[in-house]
């Protein structure tokens, strides 16, 4: 472990606002695709399940 | 084993479905042992201080940008070569990822340029590059969306993505090529890694953990690109419902 205590840990020698802007909106990003596909993904079931409905 | 039957995308469909989780659990580990090694383990850079903690994002989303677009080419270039369908809806399905991944790699690097060069930005080749690379995903995803006709959308973003391909090696070179304020590769394929041990497995570590979550990522669009596009085909085969009903 490198760090001594929490608040050097989160303080990154000064650079606490670059570095974690950069991890915490690389995380969000990867968040969102996950749950954008999430979502994408039940849309288009239901549609293809209203496809299927309408031809029946 | 007869490989080319999942060039169908009825048959790649379930075989998709079975890959994902794989990927993910992979990409979950290499990326949370990576994070350890990264922020906890690592020591601080001795010119960059701790800013230099960003380049365990940075690094690997620039590699992903430039990578998944060669791949998206690749496949542009099947597609138009083989008018196959499935090849078209694998660049669909990697667009999207790649362009984030782009701008992620911007805007960490802006992340790092503000403490480190003062600038959040400045039109240095490398970065007016990874820039072009950014509009070029757009395009692509625009051109399809901007054209009705299916086939011709595939040809028409197929070929833009194909074209544009040129930029990669510009960006890859470009530290050579001209005299930038980014910085030289750090790590490349005919020198030893100018960099300590535990930073390059780190950075390996998250390059990896990337890597398998863009296959998760694209592998799960291309699924729903399959289901928005066949969605006829793949309710008309009794067999495949099940798979399709069951949202995983």
């Amino acid at each position: 472990m490198y760090w001594g205590s929490l608040s050097e840990f989160l303080e990154m020698g000064g650079y606490g606002l670059y570095v974690w802007t950069s991890f915490i909106i690389t995380a969000l990003c990867m968040v969102w695709e996950i749950l954008a596909l999430w979502r994408r993904r039940a849309a288009a079931i239901a549609e293809s399940r209203g496809i299927v409905r309408d031809i029946r | 084993m007869n490989w080319s039957k999942y060039s169908a995308p009825l048959a790649f469909y379930p075989l998709a479905g079975r890959m994902i989780p794989w990927f993910g659990t992979v990409a979950a580990l290499a990326i949370a042992v990576g994070l350890y090694i990264g922020l906890l383990v690592a020591p601080t850079d001795f010119q960059q201080g701790e800013a230099y903690r960003i380049i365990f994002v940075h690094v690997p989303a620039a590699w992903m940008s430039m990578f998944l677009y060669v791949v998206m080419a690749v496949w542009a270039a099947v597609g138009l070569g083989l008018n196959a369908r499935l090849s078209f809806m694998m660049t669909q399905a990697i667009a999207p990822t790649g362009a984030m991944f782009t701008f992620l790699a911007l805007l960490t690097g802006a992340m790092w340029g503000k403490p480190t060069w003062g600038a959040w930005w400045v039109w240095d080749a490398r970065l007016t590059s990874e820039l072009i690379l950014l509009f070029q995903y757009a395009g692509v995803m625009l051109l399809r969306t901007s054209i009705d006709d299916q086939r011709r959308a595939d040809r028409a973003s197929g070929v833009c993505a194909l074209v544009g391909v040129v930029n990669i090696p510009i960006i890859y070179f470009s530290v050579q090529w001209w005299n930038t304020l980014h910085q030289g590769a750090s790590v490349s394929m005919t020198a030893a890694p100018k960099m300590a041990t535990i930073m390059l497995t780190g950075m390996l570590l998250m390059t990896f953990g990337f890597w398998m979550y863009s296959l998760a990522v694209i592998l799960s669009r291309a699924r729903c690109v399959i289901l928005e596009r066949e969605s006829l085909q793949l309710w008309s085969k009794p067999s495949s419902v099940p798979e399709v009903a069951g949202v995983r």
